[in-house]
């Protein structure tokens, strides 16, 4: 059965994935918005950051970050110079971690929902008296809703299963930093193959209820728009 | 014309050099016509605001753009018609209406939402998306919420381009009704001459990105300077009243002032009618001829001639306040001796019936 452990691993991990995801859409909008309409040559080079996750091994990745966010690190001296804490082997940590681990996964949906849309509908707003914001709000974004909800579920699901990254920045400290995917490794490395057993179904469970509600729900805007 | 909108554009795209001068007449309908690439698309966008050209607009004294100052596209009160329809897939038809109407200053709200619908025959389709209305009814509700912006300005793209034939019968008597019924002066970017005459009161020609003329639209027509008179289907447009059907022939006089002109069918009580007469299609004679087929008949004067091609001669004849054209030999003319200030009678093949 789940312990207390289990269960605090679990809350944690969903906690960080809904923190990391409601971030991420704040700070992926404008960022994908911009990749898709500039025609700036920097773009080339954003797009190809913006990537990296994808590609980049998540040990790489959670090592530059454990010397970033590390009390010798440019933002841990930071955070020390303003009173604070580094970030290394804090929740806090382990979110800025998942933000830029996650990043594709919210950023390439929106990005394609924005460009999907064209500069039509959004001229044809401007003539009707939409200003810039005004359309943004009442065309851009609704038009980009099937985008919404693919890079929200992505960029959760995505976030649920993460292991390197948050190995090499979080540790495994229960309560702070030790997620699902780390529990489970705990208890493989020490053979507790039934607790793993029902860790993992139930982030196999969880990651596939999720990508299903996308499926089923862009099919079902998609009826309801023709 | 008056010069309530005058307009003065310069744009330089890859390619193209758009430089288009004009003052359009604050009602009615003034047709922008000229081949396909003549910049007609590019002129509309400029004005509307969505291409960033130099030089002035202003319309109905309203300063839009000039060296120091350049509205954006939402702060000019102009509706634009786009080519594509362009309705938000997520709203359906009434959220679509209302989205300019909600953003048109209250003062200026001279269009109220139940006449439009009620002129464009929207009234069972504002719970529809758009994606299940037809060609024809997709343009009608982007005509509608374009007018319900209230505009000082109506810019119409080729409105009857993407349509079948059936659709564009349907939706032309709208446009009809537009310009009758409401007083937003309309330009209206066409490549379809049958369009221009049966719409435009006033006519801007272009090609390759250059104005060659503006003016009424029989004016401009049958100007001898310009490559419209001497095209092949070269025509003079006029406006008539018609008179009383006669049942037994089946046929409809027009009056004009210089006598009358019948055209098959009934007109369903319109009170005027417009008529486009082909310079190829009209004869001239000394004498009014007796003992001929040719219903139409009437005396005209000749304005002036130009030489055309090796054998003919174009003909330009008022025909009692109205110029018309005619299109005969060289060979005829000298022997009816045509020559500016003569005395003839024109017969008229065929008379085109435009719509009201």
């Amino acid at each position: 059965m789940l312990t207390g452990d289990d269960f605090t691993a679990l809350w944690l991990t969903l906690r960080l994935a809904l923190i990391t995801t409601l971030i991420l859409l704040l700070i992926g909008t404008p960022l994908a918005w911009w990749l898709a309409r500039t025609r700036s040559p920097a773009r080339a080079v954003v797009d190809a950051i913006v990537t990296l996750p994808l590609i980049l091994p998540p040990t790489v990745l959670g090592f530059y970050l454990l010397i970033a966010l590390g009390p010798r690190g440019p933002v841990g001296k930071l955070m020390l110079a303003i009173g604070g804490q580094p970030l290394a082997f804090t929740f806090a940590g382990l979110v800025i971690g998942s933000i830029i681990y996650s990043l594709p996964f919210v950023v390439r949906p929106l990005q394609d929902a924005f460009s999907n849309i064209g500069r039509r509908p959004m001229e044809v707003a401007a003539t009707l008296g939409a200003s810039p914001a005004d359309r943004f709000l009442t065309v851009a974004l609704p038009l980009a809703r099937p985008g919404y909800i693919t890079a929200t579920v992505l960029g959760f699901a995505h976030t649920l299963g993460e292991f390197g990254v948050v190995l090499m920045i979080g540790g495994n400290i229960p309560g702070a930093t030790q997620v699902l995917s780390i529990s489970i490794y705990d208890h493989v490395e020490t053979l507790q193959y039934g607790r793993a057993h029902l860790l993992s179904g139930i982030l196999l469970g969880i990651s596939f209820l999720l990508l299903l509600s996308v499926y089923a729900l862009n099919r079902h805007l998609r009826v309801v728009k023709a | 014309m008056s010069a309530a909108i005058s307009i003065k554009l310069q744009l330089t795209r890859p390619g193209f050099t758009l430089a288009a001068e004009m003052d359009i007449a604050d009602s009615g309908i003034t047709a922008v016509f000229g081949p396909s690439g003549a910049g007609k698309t590019t002129l509309l966008r400029a004005i509307a605001g969505l291409e960033h050209g130099t030089g002035s607009i202003s319309v109905g004294g309203e300063l839009w753009q000039d060296e120091h100052v350049f509205l954006p596209a939402y702060r000019r009160s102009a509706g634009y018609v786009m080519q594509e329809s362009s309705l938000f897939d997520h709203l359906n038809v009434r959220e679509n209406l209302e989205y300019g109407y909600k953003r048109a200053k209250a003062p200026h709200r001279l269009i109220e939402f139940s006449a439009v619908v009620e002129l464009l025959a929207l009234q069972n389709l504002l719970d529809r998306r758009p994606a299940r209305l037809s060609g024809g009814e997709q343009k009608r509700t982007a005509i509608g919420r374009a007018l319900l912006r209230n505009p000082s300005l109506l810019l119409l793209d080729e409105p009857l381009a993407s349509l079948d034939t059936r659709h564009k019968r349907e939706l032309m008597p709208f446009l009809e009704r537009l310009k009758n019924e409401l007083n937003v002066p309309i330009l209206y970017v066409s490549h379809l001459p049958d369009e221009v005459a049966r719409l435009a009161d006033n006519l801007v020609l272009m090609d390759r990105g250059n104005v060659l003329a503006t003016g009424p639209i029989n004016e401009v027509l049958t100007r001898f300077d310009l490559p419209v008179a001497h095209d092949v289907d070269a025509a003079a447009v006029v406006n008539t009243s018609p008179g009383e059907y006669d049942a037994q022939n089946d046929l409809t006089p027009l009056q004009i002032q210089a006598g009358t002109l019948w055209v098959t069918g009934r007109l369903a009580g319109e009170s005027s009618a417009r008529v486009r007469i082909l310079a190829r299609d009209v004869s001239l004679t000394l004498e009014k001829q007796s003992g001929t087929s040719i219903l139409n008949i009437v005396p005209v004067t000749v304005i002036e001639t130009s030489a055309e091609g090796t054998a003919g001669m174009l003909v330009k004849l008022d025909m009692g306040g109205t110029t018309i054209l005619a299109r005969v030999t060289r060979k005829s003319a000298s022997a009816l001796e045509i020559r500016p200030g003569k005395s003839l009678y024109a017969q008229i093949k065929a008379v085109a019936l435009l719509g009201p």
